[in-house]
């Protein structure tokens, strides 16, 4: 919810039963709201498809700023043996008193070169050092100022002039649907008339299924809900995916300045919902799902990164006899059954000898 | 003597000769054999080949939807019989199924060059053939490639680079922005701009409309200023004021397929089909084929000059080339034979080997076998002789058994007698 809860001041007339009965602690999401607000709060979002499909100008679209001012763009000879990168923009945006740290993490090259063969790898290893970094930091002895750099949601732009998913993009989404949070989208939806669109994402949501790929998945709204919002909820899952249009340009339509795309056959505006499902993104990206992205990021991805890692490391502590743990502090594992058997066997030795 | 003037001379005629008429015979001439156009489309799969061609030739090619999950690229071929007045064209459309779907695309370009060479080669073949009727031929010879560009509005992508260059020997290449109504005018402009001069600075060669024919210099000249083509493809027809005109219709506005405005459709089928239709033919045949040709000729071996600067006629070249392949063959042929006689000898040794081997193991177990014999004989004997002797001491035990038995029996008797008297 965005606006503040605040309490309603009980009526003075039954004072001396609701005196008793009122104990004040519903003033919590009101305290709750007021240390966040304080402490400012910081989201990372990574932008992941093919050139050309309008990535970056949704970016600008999405927060309302120009993040791209000074970029260089290959050209299609340089892009040949072009290899991923990985390219953070961080900045500090405020609203209404609340501050935002947001960072945008770019992967130019996935996609364009003409042998694309685990290009998604750079981006899988930048998400797991990200992991991996926090883990360090979490087990550290001096936790006061972690720095949170985990992917929070990654925007995957699937090209609308198919007719569905292609081979690189089930691969990337495979690679990384248990990573993070990801969120496809059908880009430069102004190409497609509203049955083609419809045609489109039923088409990727089959493939999805049929892939067996695990995208984000909106949480269901509490039943105690009133019926418009979960209408409201019901319709923004049934259109996924979302067919977006962006923007860096404002134009007029209808007397009114709009951010849309001036065609001699009309003007797209990104806003209008029965235009392109832009808003619906924004909508569950920043006003209603940030947070809930970023529990399921710690609460998901990370836990099972982090279980992962340390099996990894105690499995091969019974393997070496050198112990090079970065964690200094190690929690001990449920042993195996043989283990167990060994266990049982060396105290029944000492039995044997206590006789 | 023959009296042969070198100078040409121009004469002028009294009165209308007639042979004004020869062009008009030439086109009655083509316009009953018909005409034969083929069409190669390479893009992505669902940039908007087939509908596309739909629009271009207004008629509905049957054509599934393709799959992005092809293991590799193959072109498509198929043919159409269209009627137009009076003139008739088969037209071929080979479209590239599969194309910029792969993960790993280095080899993607291969089976569009491997094709294009095989039509060039169908055709030498008949060219060089002894009875051959080439006017006859179906020529199957790629006019025109049609290389689909996605609408991203930055550049070209890799692949379509490496593509086009290996391709712009083969054929004419005239490339076209498909799905253009997702580009607006002024990212249009600069996208044109960025693919040309990208064009131009890797040498890849596209088809320039012909500017040496007076009668169609100016609008070819001012076509080539527009390449590439933003084309926009549709069959559904909207209505726009009373009309019904073939169009997308979006929740923001309809794009007509036929508004120079909107689209280059109008300019592609103009240049395509209306004006150079023919040029891309020749184009084909004096160019690229010739340049094929050359090539595969060179490769064989021949050469319009040998060393010692005496042209040779094509007949004695191949004739040549004829008597050392048959040598060769020969050659071959001999090197197969006494090798195959070579592996007999081999083998017929080898076996005539383990047959001595076997024999010598025969004999062996034959000796064993008697020498086992005999020690069992010889047991055989021993045994018998053993019983032969226990029999005989049997006998005599018996015997005296018996005759002692008499004895004590006949004692008794002698008391009994005894006692009675």
């Amino acid at each position: 919810h965005a606006e503040p809860l605040k309490y309603k001041s009980k009526k003075k007339a039954d004072k001396n039963d609701q005196e008793k009965q009122y104990v004040g602690f519903a003033t919590l999401p009101n305290q709750v709201h007021r240390k966040s607000v304080k402490k400012g709060f910081d989201f990372t979002l990574m932008v992941a498809g093919e050139s050309g499909l309008g990535k970056s100008t949704l970016v600008n679209s999405l927060f309302l700023t120009d993040l791209y001012k000074d970029r260089k763009l290959l050209n299609a000879e340089e892009r040949i043996n072009q290899t991923v990168e990985i390219i953070k923009h961080t900045v500090d945006i405020e609203e209404k008193g609340v501050k935002l740290k947001l960072t945008i993490v770019d992967t130019p090259g996935f996609g364009d070169a003409v042998n694309n063969a685990e290009c998604w790898k750079p981006i899988t290893d930048y998400i797991d050092q990200q992991f991996e970094q926090y883990f360090r930091d979490e087990s550290g002895l001096n936790r006061k100022n972690i720095q949170d750099n985990r992917v929070h949601c990654c925007l995957y732009f699937i090209p609308p002039f198919g007719h569905g998913l292609r081979p690189v993009d089930v691969e990337f989404m495979k690679a990384l649907h248990e990573k993070v949070n990801v969120v496809p989208l059908i880009s430069k939806a102004d190409c497609l008339t509203p049955s083609e669109v419809k045609k489109l994402k039923d088409r990727v949501r089959e493939e999805i299924d049929k892939f067996g790929i695990k995208i984000y998945q909106f949480p269901d709204c509490d039943s105690d809900e009133d019926e418009e919002f979960k209408q409201q909820d019901k319709e923004l899952k049934e259109s996924t995916p979302f067919a977006v249009i962006g923007s860096n340009t404002v134009v007029e339509a209808k007397g009114q300045r709009v951010r849309g795309r001036l065609y001699p056959w009309g003007i797209v505006e990104v806003e209008n919902q029965s235009h392109c499902d832009f808003v619906k993104l924004r909508n569950m990206l920043i006003r209603t799902h940030m947070h809930d992205l970023k529990d399921v990021t710690c609460d998901v991805h990370y836990e099972n990164y982090r279980a992962q890692c340390i099996q990894q490391m105690t499995s091969k502590l019974t393997q070496d006899s050198r112990i090079e743990s970065p964690i200094p502090i190690l929690p001990l594992p449920t042993p195996d059954a043989e283990t167990e058997k060994l266990i049982k066997m060396k105290d029944q030795e000492v039995g044997f000898l206590k006789d | 003597i023959l009296l042969v003037s070198e100078e040409k001379r121009n004469l002028n005629l009294g009165g209308h000769v007639g042979f004004d008429s020869l062009p008009d015979q030439l086109v009655s001439k083509s316009v009953t054999q018909g005409f034969c156009f083929n069409i190669l489309c390479v893009g992505e799969t669902g940039i908007g080949k087939s509908t596309l061609m739909n629009t271009l030739f207004n008629t509905t090619f049957e054509n599934e939807e393709a799959s992005h999950y092809q293991n590799g690229v193959y072109l498509r071929p198929r043919t159409y019989d269209l009627k137009e007045s009076n003139v008739h064209l088969k037209l071929t459309i080979v479209d590239t199924v599969g194309f910029g779907d792969q993960i790993n695309k280095e080899e993607s370009y291969k089976p569009i060059v491997d094709y294009i060479d095989t039509q060039f080669e169908s055709y030498l073949q008949e060219e060089l053939k002894i009875k051959r009727s080439l006017f006859n031929y179906h020529d199957t010879r790629i006019h025109v490639c049609l290389y689909f560009i996605a609408p991203t509005g930055h550049s070209l992508k890799s692949l379509d680079l490496v593509t086009m260059k290996k391709l712009d020997s083969k054929v004419n290449i005239i490339p076209i922005i498909a799905k253009a109504d997702t580009i607006s005018k002024s990212e249009l402009h600069k996208f044109k701009i960025k693919i040309m001069s990208e064009l131009v600075s890797n040498g890849v060669q596209i088809y320039q409309f012909p500017t040496d024919d007076e009668a169609v210099t100016e609008i070819n000249a001012s076509m080539n200023a527009l390449l590439p083509f933003a084309v926009v493809g549709s069959i559904e027809e909207v209505k726009v004021g009373n009309k019904l005109v073939r169009a997308r219709q979006y929740p923001w506005g309809v794009v007509q397929v036929e508004n120079e405005s909107h689209c280059d459709f109008v300019k592609l089928r103009e240049m395509l089909i209306r004006v150079n239709m023919e040029d891309l033919r020749e184009q084909t045949h004096a160019r690229h084929y010739e340049l094929y040709r050359r090539c595969k000729l060179e490769e064989m071996g021949f050469k319009d000059t040998d060393p010692d600067s005496q042209p040779f006629s094509l007949q004695e070249t191949y004739e040549a080339k004829r008597k050392e392949f048959l040598g060769d063959l020969q050659r071959k042929e001999e090197e197969m034979r006494q090798m195959f006689v070579n592996k007999v000898k081999e083998t017929e040794a080898e076996l005539k080997e383990k047959e001595r081997e076997l024999h010598e193991k025969f004999e062996q177990l034959k000796r064993m076998h008697q020498e086992e014999k005999k020690k069992v004989d010889e047991k055989r004997h021993d045994l018998e002789e053993e019983m032969h002797a226990f029999n005989r001491r049997k006998v005599a035990a018996e015997s005296l058994q018996a005759q002692s038995l008499q004895a004590s029996a006949q004692l008794p008797l002698k008391k009994d007698k005894d006692k009675k008297k």
